[in-house]
């Protein structure tokens, strides 16, 4: 399973994603408190919490869908993402695969990979673009890593629940991105399926900086990876996830109860 | 007690103006007309001046008969004043003070009394003066004022002793209005002037604002005593009616604001529940307003028919039936299309606009394509004068007072009853609700058959103050939805002050831009508002209204 | 499930948008061709007492219903491929009509009732001394023409900057919309606009030199009408075939993926609302000289939600669904409004509700889907004994 994402120069960058004090409310509820965290370039990191912990909130400030009351957001050290727009974030290379999948169900498979493809997106490229070959084995690889191959030309509304999961996966792919942040990937998947997933999550981390967020802690514990826990729009603890299993602090809060 | 002597007492008038002759003056009265037969005219117009002054009730009969030429002498006896009229071809000849008729009397026997233009100013003196002692409060109140416009200096002396007589207040600050602005425009003495420019201040309105422009131009040109002290009076009179005129102006827009605002509330709220609480766009609610004026007009219509007596009260039992009705209709349209489509905002709005069609086609069909009247009951009828020059409409008011109870209810009925309770907890979360054991079908329906209901009172309300026609629904829908819009989606005090601000700001426009470019203005400046807030001005924050 | 394929755009992209066109598009342009051959043989060969004979009358008729269709035709693009319901296009078309109306107006020269060369008969009446500003220009066609395109564009361009940019979507989005027609509405039935107010333009003599009231002219312009109908269908076809059309699809179906995955939807969204827009005018421009009237009653809300049920009724989201909706429902409206005045209005709501709660996807999308149930139950049968094969 070859990736023909290649990585990008990151030596000169200590953080590919940087967040500090960052707080949002909403109507006086504070979904995410002076909340500070830092992703290393190449690094895997998964985030848990228990609900209103303020995952899904972050994952937004982070894309840009949320804009933060106070606090600073940084994507390799310069681009101050509380400025841009989703769609700008995207381009720069974030990608995100949202909690619910949600791909173009009306489109096929291939049609969905295709227009995820990196490149320039305006009305006027799109109006006229063609596509080239080296586009076409791309995506052919793609698939075959997301193993849709055999469902290219499927329409992805009458894809299983857990295969269109990994399309959206495939779309973060084609994207080419250099963070990956993906909410609760495993969320209605077959053991099978989430062991699949795990995999191929740990095959794109070797390329690409991920954030997952999940619930389920074996799939956490097969990532391998450095953990952090919200609680109350706030970190509560870092670290492996033997280390944080152990802190007081987050078994009263979370894993106790 | 009070009333018993009011009664009774108004009957008495009432007596004394109907019943002719009447017998107790009967015998002065003859003395003071026969004065009128006199030869000399000065002595004609003395007996006219008295006779005007002497308050008898034939008076105002006998001078308008001299003015028209149809006294006459009898010539054989110089005193005896006779009235010819001429009844179907024949002339009839009768006493003007008694009514008694005098048969043997032909045209030959009498000569017309003649009259000059000093008599005929006497008489139209006289008869000022006498409708300034008419009986009636409201007949003298428009005496002064016609005084007051005619600017006659002859009736400033009458004026004045009858200000001095005068008991009724209203009566008595129009004639002191009447009597100041004689004196202003005719008065020689600087003191006397200048006290009554400062009760012309003191009054107020638009014709003392004529008035006072005009004595300052004749204070220009004027070389009396002291008209320059009188004219700096008039000028810095004119500055504070004028201030107070323009405060008039803002509170009469205020209101007119407030009771276009109102009127839009009325026919907001409804939808604001149907669009704000249950996510549905229903381009039939304007036909909701519609259908509970035709309720109105029908149960009017009733009421002649087989209760006139109830008539007047009419409109307070369409409320409730206007309710009624027009909620039938909202839950048999909710059970009959709209379920099918929740979750489908643009094809519910396709689908209740057909419905709309269909309802104003069927109106139409029934009751055809004219404009029906509701009429105003006596109760609401006339406007309440808060100072002179600055009146608001009973209707208008109680549109207002009704806009504001409907607003209370139904926040009442949302917060503390238990179908409120279910109606917010569907709203917010169909499948935990359900799950609850909130019957979430018949909650639907019944928010719905509330929301329309409400509309059918709006129904009421605009029957007041616009024409009841198939299209009466039409006028409103757009407006409304700009209130909820603008407002803010599912929050009814942000339709309130959404309304409120809407109507306000259309008035406060009117002046400036005419009626048609305010509204396009209004709305032009709603789109650019949507753009900046597109959720309204009291929006709900947060993840669950993304999705 | 077989794709619609992919490689489309390889052949070089006009010749696969013939080769290529979607779902019942040859027979429409064929049938359409067809019809019009008919029509003008019909009445310009054909003897007037033949029942074949095509009289003049309905020449003009059909040339408004093929107006009609190419509004529908700008409205499905929005609406079937980007999800954007305008409940104000009729707005656009009406811009588009009064553009030409202006130049026609302007044709009539010293024709008119006051035989003022210089003014149009309405602005001799309200007492105007000169020709407003905005009317300069209209005398000549090439800049009409222009304007027909431009006005409508420029006021979606800007509509549609504000409204998408701020995200206003939805319902939200329609109800502006028809705000907006209705404030324009409320604007040309001022007097002072210089619109002509309340009566609107009327009067017109001539187009381009050809007497309008002449029978070749009529036909002209039901050829031309046809033209810009074919016109439009082609542009519309290539825009939702080309990547570009993959991504309007994309943003109505999943808006938010469709940002995160890089696309500024709402360019997007202001492309294809000024395409639309654009089109619209062109509708409006054509109808215009064959109606021979334009006055503000187009703007009105109404007029605009009756163009979606067109789209509605005849399939949305399949572009000649929309021409078929357009002219069949017109058809029955002339129809109807003849025969059973009354009955019209209950039909056309009926259609409103009928459609929405039966026929979600229009006649066009109806029938196929039973038709390909049917095919698609044959074919799973078949490729499982495929697989097997290979």
């Amino acid at each position: 399973m070859e990736m023909q994402v290649s990585k990008k120069t990151s030596d000169a960058i200590s953080s590919i994603l940087y967040l500090d004090g960052v707080s949002v409310s909403f109507d006086g509820f504070k979904a995410l408190n002076d909340l500070s965290f830092v992703v290393e370039p190449g690094q895997m990191q998964a985030i848990i919490g228990p609900n209103g912990a303020g995952k899904t909130t972050m994952m937004d400030v982070i894309t840009g869908k949320t804009r933060p009351d106070e606090g600073e957001v940084y994507f390799r050290d310069n681009f101050d993402l509380t400025q841009l727009d989703e769609a700008r974030i995207a381009n720069l290379g974030i990608g995100r695969k949202f909690q619910k999948p949600t791909v173009f169900e009306s489109h096929t498979v291939f049609d969905n990979l295709e227009l995820s493809l990196k490149g320039d997106k305006g009305p006027f490229a799109t109006l006229f673009a063609s596509l080239t070959e080296m586009d076409r084995s791309r995506i052919e690889d793609v698939l075959e890593t997301i193993r849709l191959s055999e469902k290219k030309d499927w329409l992805a509304g009458e894809l299983s629940h857990g295969q269109k999961q990994w399309l959206e996966i495939g779309m973060l792919l084609m994207q080419d991105p250099e963070l990956l942040l993906v909410d609760e990937p495993v969320a209605g998947m077959t053991d099978a399926e989430t062991v699949q997933t795990a995999e191929l999550l740990r095959l794109i981390a070797k390329t690409h900086s991920v954030v997952v967020v999940e619930h389920d802690m074996e799939f956490v514990r097969s990532l391998k990876c450095r953990v952090t826990v919200l609680h109350e729009g706030h970190v509560l603890a870092e670290g492996s996830l033997d280390k944080v299993s152990n802190d007081p602090q987050v078994i009263e809060v979370y894993l106790g109860r | 007690m009070r009333t018993h002597t009011l009664i009774a007492s108004v009957l008495l008038c009432f007596l004394a103006i109907c019943t002719r002759p009447t017998p107790v003056s009967a015998d002065s009265a003859g003395e003071l007309v026969s004065g009128i037969a006199q030869k000399s005219f000065s002595k004609k117009a003395a007996a006219v001046e008295k006779l005007a002054s002497s308050g008898n009730e034939n008076a105002a009969l006998i001078l308008n008969a001299l003015m028209q030429g149809n006294l006459y002498r009898v010539k054989t006896d110089s005193t005896r004043v006779v009235l010819v009229l001429s009844e179907e071809g024949s002339l009839k000849i009768s006493d003007p003070v008694t009514g008694a008729e005098f048969p043997s009397l032909t045209k030959s026997d009498l000569k017309k009394i003649r009259i000059n233009n000093k008599v005929r100013s006497a008489i139209k003196a006289g008869l000022g003066r006498l409708d300034l002692t008419h009986i009636d409060p409201d007949r003298r109140l428009s005496a002064a004022a016609a005084v007051f416009k005619s600017g006659d200096p002859t009736m400033l002396p009458v004026l004045e002793e009858l200000l001095s007589k005068e008991q009724d207040e209203h009566v008595k600050s129009a004639f002191k209005i009447a009597v100041a602005s004689l004196q202003l425009i005719n008065g020689q003495d600087k003191k006397i002037r200048l006290k009554a420019v400062e009760t012309l201040q003191d009054a107020g309105g638009q014709e003392v604002k004529g008035l006072l422009s005009k004595a300052a131009l004749q204070l220009a040109t004027e070389k009396s005593e002291g008209s320059a002290e009188i004219a700096k009076a008039v000028e810095k009179a004119l500055a504070s009616v004028d201030r107070q005129l323009a405060t008039y102006g803002m509170v009469e827009n205020l209101f007119q604001g407030l009771s276009l605002g109102s009127v839009l509330l009325l026919a907001a709220i409804g939808l604001a529940i149907t669009f704000g609480v249950m996510g549905v766009i229903n381009m039939a609610h304007g036909e909701m307003v519609m259908i509970g004026a035709y309720t109105t007009y029908v149960i009017q219509e009733t009421c002649r028919l087989y209760m006139p007596g109830v008539l007047d009260y009419s409109l307070i039992v369409a409320i409730p039936l206007a309710f009624l009705v027009s909620g039938l209709f909202g839950i048999l349209l909710e059970r009959s299309v709209i379920r099918f489509l929740y979750g489908r905002p643009l094809e519910t709005l396709l689908a209740t606009w057909g419905i709309s069609l269909i309802l104003q086609q069927f109106v139409r069909t029934i009751f055809g394509p004219t404009n029906k009247e509701v009429s105003t009951p006596s109760w609401l009828s006339g406007a309440w004068e808060i100072t002179s020059g600055l009146s608001v409409t009973y209707n208008r008011l109680a549109i207002i007072v009704f806009a504001l109870l409907v607003l209370f209810f139904l926040m009442l009925v949302l917060k503390k009853t238990l179908f409120g309770l279910q109606m917010r907890a569907v709203t917010q979360n169909r499948m935990m609700a359900r799950s609850m054991g909130v019957r979430s079908a018949s909650v639907d329906a019944l928010t719905f058959g509330l929301g329309s209901g409400v509309a059918g009172m709006a129904g009421v309300a605009l029957s007041q103050i616009d024409n009841v026609s198939p299209n009466l629904g039409q006028a409103y829908i757009i407006d409304s939805f700009m209130v909820v819009v603008f407002g803010g989606v599912g929050n009814l005090w942000g339709t309130l002050v959404g309304a409120g601000s809407l109507g306000i700001v259309n008035k406060f426009l009117e002046p400036y831009s005419g009626a048609v470019l305010a509204k396009i203005l209004v709305l032009v400046a709603i789109i650019l508002f949507i753009q900046k807030r597109p959720r309204g001005l009291f929006a709900l924050k947060g993840r669950s209204v993304e999705g | 499930m077989p794709a619609l394929s992919n490689n489309s755009t390889e052949k070089g992209p006009f010749v696969s948008l013939l080769a290529d066109l979607p779902g019942g598009g040859k027979a429409f342009m064929g049938i359409l061709l067809a019809a019009t051959l008919y029509i003008i043989i019909g009445n310009v060969w054909i003897p007037a007492d033949s029942f074949f004979h095509v009289p003049t009358y309905m020449v003009s008729l059909l040339g408004k219903y093929v107006c009609y269709a190419l509004l529908a035709l700008s409205v499905d693009l929005i609406w079937g491929y980007c999800g954007i319901l305008s409940l104000g296009h009729g707005a656009f078309f009406a811009l588009g009509g009064y553009a030409m109306g202006m130049y026609l107006m302007r044709q009539i020269g010293d024709r008119g009732v006051y035989g003022n060369p210089d003014l149009p008969d309405f602005m001799v009446f309200l007492n105007w001394q000169e020709l407003p500003w905005y009317w300069f220009g209209f005398d000549s066609f090439i800049f009409a023409a222009l304007m027909v395109m431009l006005v409508p564009g420029l006021l979606a361009f800007v509509f549609g900057w504000f409204a998408f940019r701020s995200r206003v979507t939805g319902v939200y989005f329609s109800i502006i919309t028809q705000a907006m027609t209705y404030a324009l509405l409320l604007a040309f039935f001022r007097n002072d606009m210089g619109f002509g107010g309340n009566n609107g333009l009327t009067d017109f003599k001539d187009i381009l030199g050809f007497d309008l009231r002449a029978d070749g002219t009529k036909i002209g312009l039901f050829c031309g009408s046809v033209i810009a109908l074919l016109v439009g269908y082609l542009v519309c076809v290539y825009i939702t075939q080309s990547k570009f059309g993959r991504v309007l699809i994309a943003i109505r179906d999943a808006e938010s993926r469709a940002r995160f995955t890089g696309y500024r939807v709402e360019f997007y969204k202001l492309t294809v609302f000024v395409i639309s827009a654009v089109l619209a005018g062109i509708a409006g421009a054509f109808y215009v000289p064959q109606v021979g009237i334009i006055n503000p009653s187009e703007f009105s809300p109404a007029n605009s939600i009756e163009i979606v049920i067109w789209v509605a009724v005849g399939g949305r989201g399949t572009l000649w669904g929309a021409v078929l909706g357009a002219v069949l429902i017109n058809w029955g409206k002339s129809y109807f409004t003849g025969a059973l005045p009354d009955a019209w209005l209950y039909m056309l709501g009926g259609l409103f509700v009928f459609s929405t709660l039966v026929l979600p996807k229009g006649i066009v999308g109806t029938v196929p889907l039973w038709a390909e149930k049917i095919k698609r139950r044959i074919a799973l049968k078949s490729s499982a004994a495929d697989t097997g094969v290979k």
